[in-house]
């Protein structure tokens, strides 16, 4: 199917502002449950720690992409970690498991209920508000990023996949670093 | 917060002791003692000595306030301050605290306005710092008010010298300190006039974070070249940065204050190790191959032998050209123990949609979740936890010992003692 045209934050979601749902009720009813369903394997995947598995969430073509609210709202393009095509998410999971150094840690995701907010051919476009928690050796836990995914999701023969994740984080300062994707 | 969510949040106490009580170690310029990072009162000396002394800050670039009104939060040291450009087109740059009774009145990070206001008594001030006005300054019924002699000329706002090189704003609390371009010295403009070279620049983003370590180390860990083939595995297992490449730490001769570490990159994406090389190096793997190599493609857009320029302005400027991704980073100190980095990434404005996207894939080498940055974060916390706790109180920094400043080895600590030898000059230590 054709993209629908990137804008020049590196987009094809509104991540900003109210969007209203375009679904009906039961409509939207009936595609959450997948939809979470989704999130939630996303995210056992990343807490596990098993961070070379989670490309598979995507389609060969997709965008992820962490940013800071500022930057979606000033509609500025950068990342924190920009990514196009799911090879590139693969190095990054490759680079991270086999040869970054980092003190250990463990990350939690905490999910919000999906929003669903409409279906385009085969995508279906929602979102989901999150909380990542951080514990370090010694450490306490820590409320690492709080934010919302804004997700454009492809049906495909494998199932249900991330065409586009945007991950708009607001808070304002990264205690440090951010190690593994979100 | 980071700082406020350390569980073992403590400096052993002779390690926070005052400054006066310190003497530099006899090894001199070979050793760095431990309360050079972790003394309150250290710190309290390096802002009234060295950010508030006769340095040129940065507070932000021209392209964050290209029109009349436009105005950004700030800092120079730990100083909140606000830089505003003029209806006139002058830049100014003043404490962010209201004359009256101490407010940080502008809370917005940027954005346009006449003038300002301080939210609590309405006190205004126009885009130069100047007091405007004061709500009921004669009072009320003839009764309250100011006194007869109240000057609004003696109550602006605390202003600051501004300077401009190349597009990159400068504020000094010094009426003492030489012009930017004599205190950059030649051999710095040279490579900070490559990534300003006076073009219009276009601003890519922001990142921003805290790292939980002394600001001088974010200095240091750029003078120092040693690290980078050892602790950056990123690099050494792609055979991006090897101890053969062609590379050079360059300080400012003056001072040794400013430096540049320069590497210049291969033609091939992936370099080819000797033997005796890849001994030396733990990390790295013969045969590992990105699946996605985009990311490291080179454009030859400036006219420089360096692929990679990473330069250290004194006090609290790093400029960086990690091959097409370009950024400033804002060192903002936060106590001894904590600085708050702001990363200000940017191209060019005649850029093409092509390179905007080369830039911001190559981004993700740099940042707070880059594949360098990252690791030089990890290893900032690592130190500063153990300088602040441990029993032993020695930093050693022998490598490349005949040499002071500028060494052409990347094994080689020189430039650190010479930024060590200015310091130690003007902290009176």
């Amino acid at each position: 199917m054709d993209e629908p045209p990137m804008d020049t934050a590196m987009t094809t979601l509104q991540i900003n502002g109210y969007v209203p749902s375009r679904l009906d009720p039961r409509r939207a009813a009936e595609l959450r449950p997948e939809v979470e369903h989704f999130n939630i394997e996303y995210c056992a995947v990343l807490d596990s720690g098993q961070v070379e598995d989670w490309p598979r969430f995507f389609t060969e073509d997709c965008i992820y992409r962490i940013t800071a609210r500022e930057n979606a709202q000033l509609g500025l393009p950068v990342g924190l970690v920009y990514a196009e095509g799911r090879m590139m998410l693969q190095d990054r999971a490759v680079a991270i498991a086999r040869t970054q150094m980092f003190a250990p840690r463990t990350m939690v995701h905490i999910l919000g209920p999906a929003r669903v907010l409409a279906e385009e051919g085969t995508d279906i476009l929602a979102q989901c508000n999150f909380i990542l928690l951080q514990t370090l050796v010694e450490g306490p836990t820590t409320l690492h990023l709080a934010g919302t995914y804004y997700d454009r999701l492809r049906r495909t023969a494998e199932g249900l996949l991330l065409q586009e994740r945007q991950v708009i984080y607001e808070s304002s300062i990264i205690a440090n670093d951010l190690v593994y994707p979100v | 917060m980071y700082k406020n969510q350390e569980v073992l949040d403590y400096t052993v106490s002779s390690k926070d002791a005052p400054a006066d009580q310190y003497t530099w170690p006899k090894e001199g310029d070979y050793v760095i003692p431990d309360w050079v990072y972790t003394s309150q009162s250290v710190y309290d000396r390096e802002v009234e000595r060295i950010f508030k002394g006769k340095t040129w800050n940065f507070v932000a670039l021209e392209a964050e306030i290209p029109s009349p009104g436009d105005y950004k939060r700030s800092y120079v040291g730990p100083i909140p301050v606000v830089v505003t450009r003029a209806e006139d087109g002058s830049i100014h740059v003043f404490e962010n605290r209201c004359a009256h009774r101490g407010a940080e009145f502008c809370r917005t990070p940027m954005g346009n306005a006449r003038e300002f206001v301080c939210p609590y008594h309405q006190w205004s001030y126009d885009l130069k710092g100047n007091l405007q006005g004061i709500p009921f300054k004669r009072g009320v019924n003839k009764q309250g008010g100011m006194p007869r002699d109240f000057r609004n000329e003696d109550h602006g706002l605390l202003k600051l010298r501004v300077t401009t090189r190349h597009g990159v704003v400068f504020a000094s609390y010094s009426s003492e300190v030489e012009p930017i371009e004599e205190y950059l010295t030649p051999e710095i403009l040279k490579d900070f006039d490559v990534v300003f070279p006076g073009k219009p620049l276009k601003i890519l983003g922001y990142y921003k974070n805290e790292l939980p370590c002394n600001w001088k180390m974010y200095h240091e860990n750029l003078k120092d070249p040693y690290h980078a083939t050892l602790l950056h595995s990123f690099l050494v297992v792609f055979g991006l940065l090897v101890a053969g490449n062609e590379s050079a730490m360059i300080a400012d001769p003056v001072h040794y204050r400013h430096g540049t570490m320069a590497s210049a990159k291969k033609d091939d994406k992936y370099a080819s190790v000797s033997p005796e090389t890849k001994k030396e190096m733990r990390s790295f793997h013969d045969g590992l191959r990105l699946l996605d190599d985009r990311f490291l493609d080179f454009v030859k857009e400036f006219d420089s032998p360096w692929s990679v320029t990473m330069q250290t302005i004194w006090p609290n400027l790093v400029v960086q050209r990690e091959m097409n991704t370009l950024g400033v980073r804002h060192i903002v100190p936060n106590g001894p123990h904590s600085l708050l980095m702001i990363w200000t990434m940017f191209g060019y404005e005649d850029d093409t949609p092509e390179m905007v996207r080369h830039r911001l894939r190559q981004g993700n080498l740099m940042g707070p979740a880059g594949f360098l940055g990252l690791e030089d974060n990890e290893a900032m916390k690592f130190v500063q936890e153990g300088v602040r706790r441990s029993s032993t109180d020695l930093n050693i920094v022998k490598l490349d010992a005949d040499n002071i400043g500028t060494s052409n080895s990347l094994i080689s600590e020189a430039a650190i003692r010479g930024m060590y030898r200015y310091y130690r000059s003007v902290m009176g230590f």
